[in-house]
């Protein structure tokens, strides 16, 4: 809450952009957002790589391209590999001499749910452990949306997907989500964190911090998919807001894998129910036979709150 | 760095014989000492056996400071390749090595290597692919890999393997090519087998790959390109056309690159080697270690009178199909040695075989009987006396005119 970094956003109005317009990416979108919110938080060129998926194929229609900057594109699974080959590129061509020593670099790798949760989990393990400086984003929209609307294991239980649909016996989703953001903690790497995009002063400086780290960081964001959330493509902000506020997508950071930091508390934490109201995927946890599993799910988001409350405690 | 990166290869002003040390080195330890020369930019690997002698003792070279390369201890196959595209894209010279599983595991990503014209060079000791789990020698797992958009050179002993190395980076590397190259070696009978190998002196090699400059790379960031695009039906079509293109006429680059090595090693480069073939009417075609043992029955046959020969590609892809046409046209009877099989191509052939034939085919020259002969699955030993046998079969087919059964199975229990 109180790093010294600060946003300034004369600055980044002024900056050029580096996702330009006339990319194919749905209107209200959580992904565009959320990508130029990050590329403006950072002053050095950067080299980026990005996972298939949604902002993959919407920005790299050939002829045509939206990336102002280095972009590469190689499979679903290894974003985070790909960009550590760069890394080492860089590494051994500046210690050559091929690259002027000065040249500071930042390297970035996109993934979306799917991609971080599921297929590239272990590609990503590998990248933390070897201990690269890169930064990992994965975009969560909470499940493969490029390809329909598919269940990941970032879809939260009860959510109903195209393979995990709310049915006459089963509700949605079984399972519940992966705690993704606490396992890339677990690397014990320099920097990992959770954001959204409404709160993008929060975000930026989750990036400006990750990116000044001397090893790989981790930031995990929550990004709205009007189609796939079935909600009005103008409530993107409104509905990551209130995954604030209902404490269903806390944000918090993790240093190290043992300093937590809560980054914003809600006044009034609200009722989940509140923020499934409005997403039609969650529609049929309204209807009276399901009210035990919105008191499970209530129950389990209060109960992740309060650990991440103790263990912010535990870590000051 | 620059903007305008038009690629330059530096290369040494002297092409004269080199003298070579001659070492006692397996054909893993041949290949290691050969990336040790060329000191590659970024080494990303995952070990396996066979393969695993080249990884670690390039392991030592980096933690010895004999290399300065940045190495990438990745944590799959899958990775090292994904790892070795990033570093590519990055203008990076990049190398690697595999065999068997870890091949297979890397399928996805051997296509998009080629796919983005990427020249990574992969030395693949030929392993059989599971299941049942083997770890001995054949080549179903390159040739797997035979339609994946990779040149391929397959090495009969330590020493091919050493020199093919070198080779398949220069060839790779060339500006009008630009595609990645594999170099294949047999696994234990290659890979473990102690031979003495002449190694070019460091600066020799140095030297001959020169220095490599990308066309375009990741890290120029003031002239930012985007790779790996995503092709709609409008453009993907015309770019594998380009892509199978380059690979159709990559042949005068590996003869000039093969060529310009023979000069400076003074060891004969031939893109496929022939063995007494001038008037052979009984001819094997084999690729690698079991052409070793071929050649010594042949010799035999010869001194009784048998007009026999053997015919080794070292190339595979591209295949080298007018020379082997050229090779075998007046024979009377031919066997292909397969160590792999197509599954389910007729009667299960082998992937030599099937393109053997179809150049045959294609050149008009129909009138060679052909049979195909699978051999060493496994690391199924091929002995000389195995070796006679084809030979017998084929003076059979030459003496009653009869070609019997196509397929046939050498070495196997019956
Ligand atoms: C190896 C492999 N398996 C499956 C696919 C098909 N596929 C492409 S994108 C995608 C889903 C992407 O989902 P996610 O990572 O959540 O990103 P999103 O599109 O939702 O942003 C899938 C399943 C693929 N391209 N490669």
């Amino acid at each position: 809450m109180t790093d010294r970094i600060r946003v300034n956003l004369r600055d980044i109005v002024n900056n050029e952009e580096r996702l330009v317009p006339g990319h194919r990416l749905c209107g209200g979108c959580g992904e565009p957002t959320i990508v130029r919110q990050i590329l403006h938080a950072i002053d050095t060129p950067v080299v980026l790589s990005t996972a298939t998926g949604c902002l993959e194929v919407s920005t790299s229609v050939f002829p045509y391209t939206s990336w102002n900057v280095p972009w590469i594109h190689s499979a679903f699974e290894n974003a985070a590999t790909t960009i550590s080959g760069a890394e080492a590129a860089y590494k051994a061509l500046k210690r050559r001499g091929n690259l002027p020593v000065d040249e500071e670099i930042t390297f970035i790798a996109f993934g979306g749910d799917g991609a971080s949760y599921d297929i590239g989990f272990q590609f990503i393990s590998g990248a933390l452990e070897r201990g690269h400086k890169f930064l990992y984003v994965c975009l969560n929209n909470e499940a493969y949306m490029n390809t329909g609307i598919q269940r990941s294991s970032a879809t939260p239980r009860g959510a109903h997907t195209t393979t995990s649909p709310a049915g006459e016996v089963i509700p949605g989703k079984v399972q519940w989500r992966k705690p993704f953001t606490r396992i890339m903690a677990a690397h014990d790497i320099p920097y990992v964190a959770q954001a959204a995009p409404h709160n993008y002063r929060d975000l930026m400086r989750k990036v400006k911090k990750a990116v000044a780290v001397d090893g790989p960081a981790v930031l995990n964001i929550l990004a709205p998919c009007p189609r796939g959330w079935r909600h009005a493509s103008d409530q993107t902000m409104a509905i990551t807001k209130l995954a604030a506020d209902t404490c269903y997508w806390p944000l918090y950071e993790v240093e190290n894998g043992h300093k937590f930091t809560v980054n914003y508390k809600p006044r009034e934490k609200q009722p989940v129910a509140e923020w499934f109201k409005t997403q039609g995927r969650f529609r049929h946890l309204f209807r009276p036979a399901n009210e035990w599993l919105l008191e499970e799910i209530q129950a389990k988001v209060d109960e992740e709150w309060a650990q991440l409350l103790h263990d912010e405690e535990c870590s000051s | 760095m620059t903007s305008n990166r038009s690629r330059t290869f530096v290369l040494g002003e002297k092409k004269e014989m080199v003298e070579s040390t001659y070492l006692a080195l397996d054909g893993a330890n041949a290949v290691s000492h050969a990336m040790r020369q060329i000191n590659p930019d970024v080494v990303a690997a995952y070990p396996i056996t066979p393969q695993t002698a080249v990884v670690q003792n390039f392991s030592q070279f980096v933690a010895d400071g004999t290399v300065d390369t940045e190495f990438v201890p990745v944590e799959s196959e899958h990775a090292a390749m994904s790892a070795c595209i990033g570093a590519s894209a990055a203008g990076a010279r990049v190398m690697t090595a595999t065999s068997a599983n870890g091949l297979a595991l890397m399928w996805e990503m051997l296509y998009i290597a080629s796919g983005m014209r990427l020249p990574i060079v992969l030395t693949v000791v030929n392993r059989a692919l599971s299941s049942p789990l083997n770890i001995h020698c054949d080549h179903s797992d390159s040739m797997g890999a035979r339609d994946a958009g990779w040149l391929q050179l397959y090495a009969e002993t330590g020493q091919e393997a050493y020199d093919n190395t070198i080779q398949a980076l220069r060839i790779a590397e060339d500006s009008d090519l630009l595609l990645p190259v594999m170099s294949c070696q047999d696994g234990f009978i290659t890979g473990h087998g102690v031979e003495r190998v002449g190694i070019l002196p460091d600066q020799t090699v140095q030297d001959f790959v020169g220095q490599y400059v990308a066309n375009y790379s990741l890290l120029d960031v003031e002239n930012p390109v985007t790779m790996g695009a995503w092709d709609f039906t409008d453009y993907y079509f015309e770019h594998k056309r380009q892509q199978s293109q380059a690979m159709n006429e990559s042949m005068p680059i590996v003869e000039a690159v093969s060529a310009e090595y023979e000069k400076l090693s003074g060891r004969p480069q031939p893109i496929i080697d022939t063995f007494a073939m001038d008037d052979a009417e009984v001819a094997v075609i084999v690729l690698s270690s079991a052409a070793g043992t071929t050649r010594s029955v042949v010799r035999d046959l010869r001194n009784k009178g048998v007009k026999a020969g053997v015919v080794k590609p070292r190339l595979f892809r591209p295949f080298p199909a007018q020379r082997i046409v050229d090779a075998i046209k007046n024979c009377k009877a031919v066997a292909v040695l397969d160590r792999a099989i197509s599954f389910g191509s007729p009667d299960g052939m082998g992937p030599l075989f099937l393109d053997v034939t179809s150049a045959l085919y294609n050149a008009g020259a129909c009138d060679v009987p052909v049979i195909d002969f699978i051999f060493g699955l496994g690391g199924r030993d091929m002995t000389p006396p195995m070796v006679e046998s084809v030979y017998d079969q084929l003076m059979q087919i030459r003496d009653t005119g009869d070609r019997g059964d196509i397929v046939r199975y050498v070495g196997l229990r019956g």
